[in-house]
């Protein structure tokens, strides 16, 4: 069965398909996200004290730092596709994935130094809603990682049969993992810093 | 959004530059925290800076600045259901449950 607008725009929407369905996704992404934020300041402004300097500040810098990269690396895969060349898409977006992972295992020495000394979840409200959010956020960096690994393995047969639509894919999962940084982007402040 | 490679091409550049803005946005926002503004002066210039470089990503790596109507549509919707989101906390503030509205009229201890 050949499935219609993958491609080619709808023309009621002018959209194709694909695209439509992961900015939806993403608006409902928003909102889940949103709940969290809405969360923390109601948390934040009923405490009667707030710990500053329980996390570490440079290694979620750096964090920061990795996660913008990927997002230059992961446009850069899909301009590669656009410009038609394959072996720079392959090297930007493999760079996309080791930087994601880089990113992953950054946030298991950080959660590795809270529960070596006792300061897990249930230590305190903070703690409780810093293990939420940035667990959440990790679980998109993990789901992010595993389209990728599909399409840098498995998936990557698209681009000879149908390149028009193997492109729009990347695109789809770029603009997945460039919300998954903008999440980020304001995580880091307002748990970090503030 | 550009498909064609011509114009994909001339973005290239635009998609660095935005990068490293990011990566200097990021440098500022820890450098702003190391000089202990008070608390509400930091989170203002925290919150700012962050949504200056969430802009930046939304509008030229996710292709915002030139998107289709039905786009934009769905995010102005989305941004409706997110600032009254945001605004729940303000009703918990306003919350008067399980607090008297009038304080008992304290009876005189004339009769």
């Amino acid at each position: 069965m050949n499935i219609p607008y993958t491609v080619e725009e709808r023309p009621d929407t002018g959209l194709a398909n694909g695209k439509l369905g992961i900015w939806l996704f993403l608006a409902s992404e928003v909102m889940l996200f949103g709940a969290l934020f809405s969360t923390y300041i109601i948390l934040r402004v009923g405490a009667t004290e707030w710990p500053h300097g329980e996390l570490n500040i440079p290694l979620g810098a750096i964090n920061t730092v990795i996660l913008i990269s990927s997002s230059v690396t992961m446009v850069m895969a899909w301009a590669s596709l656009k410009m038609n060349e394959w072996g720079k898409h392959r090297l930007y977006l493999l760079a996309t994935f080791v930087l994601a992972a880089v990113f992953l295992v950054n946030k298991y020495f950080e959660y590795s130094a809270h529960f070596a000394t006792g300061e897990g979840p249930w230590h305190s409200t903070f703690l409780a809603i810093y293990f939420t959010m940035t667990g959440l956020h990790g679980l998109h960096i993990l789901g992010g990682m595993i389209v990728m690994a599909y399409f840098l393995g498995p998936g990557a047969k698209l681009w000879k049969t149908n390149p028009d639509q193997f492109a729009n894919r990347i695109e789809y999962t770029g603009l997945y993992w460039h919300f998954v940084d903008l999440v980020w982007i304001f995580l880091f402040p307002v748990l970090y810093l503030l | 959004m550009h498909t064609d490679p011509a114009a994909v091409r001339k973005s290239v550049r635009l998609y660095v530059t935005i990068g490293v803005s990011l990566l200097v946005f990021t440098a500022i926002t820890v450098m702003a925290n190391r000089l202990h503004f008070v608390v509400p002066i930091a989170i203002t210039v925290a919150i700012i800076i962050a949504c200056i470089k969430g802009s930046m990503v939304a509008s030229v790596f996710m292709h915002l600045s030139h998107e289709k109507k039905w786009i934009y549509g769905a995010l102005l919707l989305t941004i409706v259901f997110f600032i009254f989101l945001m605004c729940i906390p303000l009703f918990t503030i306003m919350d008067t449950i399980g607090t008297p509205v009038r304080a008992t009229p304290i009876e005189h201890a004339g009769h």
